[in-house]
C-alpha cells in the first residue's frame, strides 16, 4: 500500500537528534536515542507512562538537557542551549496560562517588548483568537473558560510569536472524551494549515493514530519504532509495539520452520521471521485478522485450508459496531483466541455461545517475536 | 559528512547546559540574599560560640618584677614566684573575664604608695599586656616605676580557648538549676497548652456551637501582645496588691505559677492554628465508616481523630516548647526569684557584663531549642505525606449536649484571654492602683517614665513597619529564586538551610550573637550597632523562616510550567515576576508583611541587647517600665502595642480586600 510507506526524501530535516542520552543518578531515562523530525511534520511520541517520552520533549525544549547527545535544530546545534536562546513554542496539559492575565493578554504576553506597535499586537492578538475558534473570548480570564478553550488559547499562545518547531505535552489529556475528540481534529487541521513542525507527546494511542503524520513508538527510554499510523498499526516491528497499539492475540509457541510455529499441538504457517528453530516465540494476531469460515476469502466449502481450526465460542462481548468473540481449541494449550466479527458475520454465520465454528488464521497476518525481555 | 562524523564523536561527550542570563542572574540573587543570612545569622551565631569558648586568666609567669628598696636593684623573679611566696591568688581567683583586671600590688604584702621603693616590670612575651594608668603596655622591655605610679598599674588577663567557661557554669548550682526549670516550666506549659488548644479547636470543628468567629478571632488576640503582658496582668490579678490574689491560696504569683499561667496564655493561638490546620484536614469518609460500623463518640475519638490529628498534637507540643524555653519576656516580668535560661542570658549580660557566661547559657539554651526544631521539622514532614487529594471535609452534625459543652468551654477559654487584656487596660486607666481607683489617662504619659517615652513607640512603628517592607522584599525574592531557579543545587540547598536556620535560634541568643559580631570594632559593619537599622535586620533574621515557609507556599501552588512558558516566549523572568507571581502570590505577601510587622512590634527577646537610647521600643519599654515599678505605665505601653496591631490588622484586611478585588478579579470565578 502506498500510504503505509513515507517518502521523506523531498522533505527538509528540520529537528535532528543524534544518540540522545538523559541520566537521572542511575536511572537511564532516554538511552541513546537518535531521530529526525522533517519540516511541516506533524510527530507524535506515544508510549506509557515513564517510557521517556516527556523527558525527550522536555530535552528538544531545553527545559532538561541531556546528559549526552545532540539537538540540531535547522541546522543549528542547539544542544546545551537554555530555551530561552531556542526558538519553539510549547503548550502543557496544565495549560499553564497566568490565571490573573485575560485570554488576549496572556496571548500577548509574548509579542510584548519585541519592538512590535500596540496596534500590531492587538492585531495580533485577534488573528490568533479567530485562528483558535474563540473571536469573542478575549477579555475573559481563563478561569472563565471551559478546559477546551483554555487549551487553544494556551495553543494561540504558544503561536504568537511564529516559533518554528510547536511542542504539545500531553495537550489533550486533561479534558473530557467529547471535547478531546472534537480538538484533535481542530489541531490537526490548524496544523496543516500552518505547517509548524509539530512534535507531541501522547499516551493515547487513538490521538496519536488519528492525528500524527508519524508515531515514534518509545519504551523504557529508547524508541521501539517509528512510522505512520498504519505502518506502526499493520507492521509493528517488536511485540511491544504490536501490543501497545490496539488489541493483538499473543499466544506462547516455539519455532517450527523459517515460516512456521508450533502453539500447543497444532502448527501454523506464519509470516517469515529468522528465528532459530524451537526458540520460544510469541505468536500475535490481531482479532480483526481472525476470518471465519464463509466470510471474506474464506468461503464455506474449502474447509481444511491453512492455518485454519475448529473452535468453540466461549464468551460474546457486543461492542457497537462489531462482536469481540473469545473463541477457545484445546490444541492451543489453554489459550482463548479475540476475534472481532461484524454484526453481519454473527447474524449470518448464527454465532452463539457454545457454537463451535471454523476459522481461519491468514498466515501473512500472524506474526512471530521473540517474547519480551520483561515476560 | 564532516558534520555527521563530528556529530559522531561528540555523542558521547557530556552536555555542558549553557546558562541563561535569567539564571545568572537569579543565581546572582541566591547568592546575595545567602550573603544577607550569612552576615546577619551565620557568622554572630559563629562569634557567640567562639566567644563561649574563649577563656581570660592572669597568666603570672609571664610577668617579671625587680624591686630596689634603696640598695640596688633585686634578682628578677616572677609574678607566680611571688605569688607561691606570699600565698596570695588561689588557682581559681587567676580565672577571669575579658575585662579581667589584677593590681600587682596585691603580691607585695608590704606595698605603701609612700615608699621611696622603685619597681621594675617587664612581661617574657608579648601576648599579654598591662595597664599603665590608660595606656596599654605589651613590649618586653622592662619599665621602671616609683611606688606611687606602681599602685597605677592593672595587669590583664590573656586570652585562651577551652571548656573552662562551660566548667563554671555547671559548677555552679544557681546557673545549672535553670536549666531544671527552664525544662520543668517548657514542659508543664506545653502539656497545659496543647491540651487546652485541642479541646478548643476540636470544639470549632466538630461542634455547631454558635459564635465560632468570634472565638476565633478571640484566640488571636495573644499574638498582638507581647509575651510579658499577661505577666502585668497576673501581677494585678494575683500579685502583693492582687484583686483576687486570695485565690491562689498563699502561694505567690511571682515564679512558677505565673509563668506557666502566662505562657499558657501566650503561647495558645500558637498551638491553635496548628491543631486547627491537622484536624480540619481529617478525612469525613473515616468517621462515615466509623458510624456505619456503630462504632461509639468515645471510640472514634479515640481510634480516629486522635491518630488522624497526632502530627498536628506533635508538632503544636514543640512549637510551645520552644516558645516558652526562649521567652525572656514573661519570666523576667513574672518569674520574681525563679531562674530560666533565657533571663540568665540577660543577667549575665546586662546585669554582671559577663559576656563570656551569657554566650555559654546560649549555648546551652540553644540545645533544647535546636532539638525541638528538629522534631518538628521531621514531624511536619510526615504531616505532609499523610494527605490525600481525596480526602472529604468532615461536616458536624448538631448534637445539643455537646454542642452546649463546647460552647461553654470555648467561653471558658475567651473569657480568660479577653480577661488577661481587659485587666491590663484597666490597669493602664486606673490612677493608682490599688489607692486611688479613678480613672485617667495619666499612665499613657509616657514622657515622665523611664523607658524611653513616647519616642519608643514611634520608634517601634518605624521598625515594623521597615521589618515588614524590607522583610517581605527579601524574603519573597529569596524563596522565588530558590523555588523556580533550575539547576545550581548545591547553592539553593545551601540556602534553604539558612533560611530554615531562624527558626531555631531564640531571640535571646540571636541578639547576644548581634552584640559580639557587629560590636566588634574590627567589623566593617560596626556602624550599625546602636542603629534602627540592626534593629531592622535583627528582626527580619528573627522571623526569618516562618515568612519564607508562608512564600513558598504560595509559590509552590503556582503552575510549575510558568518559567519555561515565558522563557518559550522569550521574555525575562522579572516580567513574569512582575506581572503574574506577584499579582497572584499577593494575599500571601502581605500576609508575610503583617506577620512581620505584628512580631516586630511585640517581641523583646531579640532586640533587648541591641537597642540604643534613640532606639528605644515599646515592648522594651514595657519590660524597663515593669522593671522600675511602674507597672501600669508598662501596662499602657502593652495596650498601645494591642491597638496597634489591631489596627494594623484592620489595615491589613481592608488593603487586602480592596486589592484582592482589584488585582484577583480571575478568582472566584
Amino acid at each position: 500500500m502506498a500510504d503505509e510507506t513515507t517518502d521523506n526524501s523531498g522533505s527538509k530535516v528540520y529537528l535532528q537528534i543524534d544518540n540522545l542520552t538523559k541520566k537521572f543518578g542511575n536511572f537511564v531515562a532516554l538511552d541513546s536515542v537518535s531521530l529526525e523530525v522533517y519540516e511541516g511534520e506533524f510527530v507524535c511520541f506515544l508510549g506509557p507512562s515513564g517510557c521517556g517520552k516527556t523527558t525527550l520533549l522536555r530535552a528538544i525544549a531545553g527545559l532538561d538537557i541531556q546528559t549526552s547527545g545532540t539537538v540540531r535544530q535547522a541546522d543549528v546545534d542547539i544542544s546545551a542551549l537554555p530555551p530561552s536562546e531556542r526558538d519553539f513554542g510549547i503548550v502543557f496539559q496544565s495549560y499553564a496560562l497566568f490565571p490573573n492575565l485575560t485570554a488576549e493578554r496572556n496571548i500577548a504576553f509574548g509579542l510584548e517588548n519585541q519592538k512590535l506597535e500596540k496596534s500590531a499586537v492587538a492585531k495580533r492578538v485577534t488573528e490568533l483568537l479567530e485562528l483558535v475558534g474563540l473571536p469573542d473570548q478575549g477579555p475573559k480570564y481563563p478561569a472563565q473558560l471551559s478546559g477546551g478553550q483554555q487549551q487553544r488559547i494556551a495553543l494561540a499562545r504558544a503561536l504568537a510569536t511564529s516559533p518554528g518547531l510547536l511542542l504539545l505535552d500531553e495537550p489533550l489529556s486533561a479534558l473530557d472524551a467529547k471535547v478531546r475528540g472534537h480538538l484533535r481534529h481542530e489541531m490537526k487541521a490548524l496544523q496543516r494549515r500552518l505547517g509548524v513542525t509539530t512534535v507531541m507527546v501522547t499516551h493515547d494511542q487513538e490521538e496519536a493514530l488519528t492525528m500524527a503524520d508519524r508515531i515514534v513508538v518509545m519504551d523504557q527510554g529508547v524508541i521501539e519504532q517509528v512510522g505512520t499510523p498504519t505502518n506502526i498499526y499493520r507492521e509493528p516491528d517488536t511485540l511491544f509495539v504490536a501490543d501497545f497499539i490496539g488489541a493483538m492475540n499473543q499466544i506462547e509457541g516455539h519455532v517450527n520452520g523459517d515460516n512456521s510455529v508450533s502453539v500447543g499441538e497444532l502448527s501454523f504457517t506464519s509470516r517469515n521471521h529468522g528465528l532459530a528453530r524451537e526458540a520460544p516465540v510469541v505468536a500475535a494476531i490481531r482479532p480483526e485478522d481472525i476470518v471465519p469460515q464463509g466470510m471474506g476469502d474464506y468461503s464455506s466449502s474449502d474447509s481444511n485450508v491453512e492455518n485454519s481450526l475448529e473452535v468453540e465460542v466461549e464468551d460474546m462481548e457486543f461492542l457497537g459496531s462489531f462482536w469481540r468473540v473469545s473463541l477457545n481449541n484445546s490444541a492451543l494449550g489453554g489459550a482463548a483466541l479475540m476475534a472481532d466479527m461484524s454484526i453481519n458475520a454473527i447474524r449470518s454465520l448464527e454465532v452463539n455461545i457454545g457454537s463451535t465454528i471454523r476459522v481461519k488464521l491468514p498466515a501473512d497476518r500472524l506474526w512471530i517475536f521473540p517474547p519480551s525481555a520483561s515476560a | 559528512m564532516s558534520e555527521s562524523a563530528t556529530a559522531a564523536a561528540g555523542a558521547a561527550a557530556l552536555i555542558k547546559p549553557k546558562t541563561s542570563k535569567d539564571d545568572r542572574i537569579m543565581v546572582g540573587f541566591i547568592l546575595v540574599i545567602c550573603l544577607y543570612l550569612l552576615i546577619t545569622l551565620a557568622f554572630p551565631l559563629y562569634a557567640m560560640l567562639s566567644k563561649s569558648f574563649s577563656t581570660y586568666a592572669f597568666d603570672l609567669t609571664n610577668f617579671e618584677f625587680q624591686v630596689n628598696t634603696g640598695d640596688g636593684w633585686s634578682e628578677t623573679f616572677s609574678a607566680a614566684a611571688q605569688n607561691d611566696k606570699v600565698k596570695k591568688f588561689k588557682p581559681e581567683d587567676l580565672v577571669t573575664s575579658s575585662d579581667g583586671r589584677l593590681a600587682p600590688t596585691e603580691l607585695f604584702p608590704d606595698f605603701s604608695f609612700r615608699s621611696p621603693t622603685l619597681y621594675k616590670l617587664r612581661q617574657v612575651r608579648g601576648d599579654t599586656s598591662y595597664l599603665f594608668k590608660t595606656d596599654r603596655v605589651d613590649d618586653t622591655d622592662w619599665h621602671e616605676y616609683s611606688s606611687n605610679d606602681f599602685r597605677r598599674i592593672v595587669l590583664r588577663a590573656s586570652a585562651d580557648t577551652g571548656l573552662d567557661n562551660f566548667r563554671t557554669y555547671f559548677s555552679t548550682p544557681a546557673l545549672f538549676r535553670s536549666i531544671e526549670n527552664s525544662l520543668f516550666i517548657s514542659i508543664l506549659s506545653t502539656i497545659i497548652t496543647v491540651s487546652l488548644a485541642f479541646g478548643f479547636a476540636y470544639a470549632i470543628n466538630r461542634s455547631t456551637m454558635r459564635f465560632k468567629g468570634l472565638f476565633k478571632l478571640i484566640a488571636m488576640i495573644p499574638i498582638l501582645v507581647p509575651s510579658l503582658l499577661p505577666g502585668i496582668a497576673l501581677v494585678y490579678l494575683f500579685g502583693n496588691q492582687g484583686m483576687i490574689k486570695g485565690m491562689l491560696m498563699g502561694e505567690s504569683i511571682y515564679g512558677p505559677i505565673g509563668i506557666v499561667i502566662g505562657s499558657v496564655f501566650f503561647t495558645f493561638p500558637h498551638a491553635l492554628i496548628i491543631i486547627t490546620t491537622a484536624l480540619a484536614i481529617s478525612d469525613g469518609r473515616l468517621y462515615e465508616a466509623a458510624t456505619a460500623l456503630r462504632a461509639s463518640r468515645w471510640r472514634t475519638f479515640w481510634t480516629v481523630t486522635i491518630p488522624g490529628a497526632r502530627y498536628g498534637l506533635i508538632s503544636a507540643a514543640f512549637v510551645v516548647f520552644n516558645l516558652v524555653i526562649t521567652d525572656f519576656g514573661l519570666p523576667k516580668v513574672i518569674g520574681g526569684q525563679y531562674n530560666m535560661l533565657a533571663v540568665d542570658i540577660y543577667k549575665q549580660v546586662i546585669g554582671q557584663q559577663n559576656f563570656e557566661m551569657g554566650a555559654v547559657v546560649s549555648v546551652v539554651l540553644l540545645i533544647p531549642a535546636l532539638m525541638a526544631f528538629g522534631i518538628d521539622r521531621y514531624v511536619q514532614k510526615k504531616q505532609v505525606a499523610q494527605l490525600s487529594a481525596r480526602s472529604v471535609p468532615y461536616v458536624p452534625k448538631p448534637h445539643k449536649p455537646f454542642d452546649r459543652i463546647c460552647l461553654g468551654y470555648c467561653s471558658l477559654i475567651a473569657i480568660f484571654i479577653v480577661g488577661l487584656i481587659a485587666v491590663c487596660q484597666y490597669a493602664a486607666l486606673i490612677k493608682f492602683w490599688p489607692y486611688n481607683l479613678s480613672l485617667s489617662l495619666d499612665n499613657y504619659n509616657f514622657k515622665v517614665m523611664d523607658g524611653g517615652g513616647w519616642d519608643s513607640y514611634t520608634n517601634s512603628i518605624q521598625l515594623g513597619l521597615f521589618t515588614a517592607l524590607a522583610g517581605t522584599i527579601i524574603v519573597f525574592i529569596g524563596a522565588y529564586m530558590v523555588e523556580k531557579t533550575n539547576g545550581f543545587f548545591a547553592t539553593r540547598s545551601a540556602f534553604q538551610f539558612l533560611a530554615m536556620m531562624p527558626m531555631a535560634i531564640p531571640g535571646m541568643v540571636l541578639g547576644l550573637a548581634y552584640i559580639f559580631f557587629f560590636n566588634n570594632p574590627d567589623n566593617p559593619l560596626n556602624p550599625i550597632y546602636g542603629t534602627l537599622a540592626i534593629l531592622v535586620i535583627c528582626s527580619v533574621t528573627h522571623f526569618y523562616t516562618v515568612s519564607h515557609l508562608t512564600a513558598v507556599t504560595a509559590l509552590k501552588q503556582m503552575d510549575r510550567e510558568f518559567e519555561s512558558v515565558a522563557a518559550s516566549l522569550k521574555q525575562p523572568f522579572h516580567k513574569l515576576l512582575s506581572k503574574v507571581t506577584v499579582p497572584v502570590c499577593l494575599p500571601s505577601i502581605l500576609d508575610i508583611s503583617i506577620y512581620l510587622f505584628v512580631n516586630a512590634m511585640t517581641t523583646v527577646s531579640a532586640v533587648i541587647f541591641l537597642y540604643s537610647p534613640d532606639t528605644t521600643l515599646a515592648s522594651v519599654a514595657v519590660l524597663n517600665m515593669d522593671d522600675a515599678g511602674d507597672v501600669a505605665p508598662a501596662a499602657a505601653m502593652g495596650m498601645m502595642i494591642f491597638y496597634t496591631n489591631v489596627a494594623a490588622r484592620l489595615i491589613h484586611q481592608f488593603v487586602s480586600r480592596k486589592l484582592v478585588r482589584r488585582t484577583q478579579a480571575w478568582r472566584g470565578t
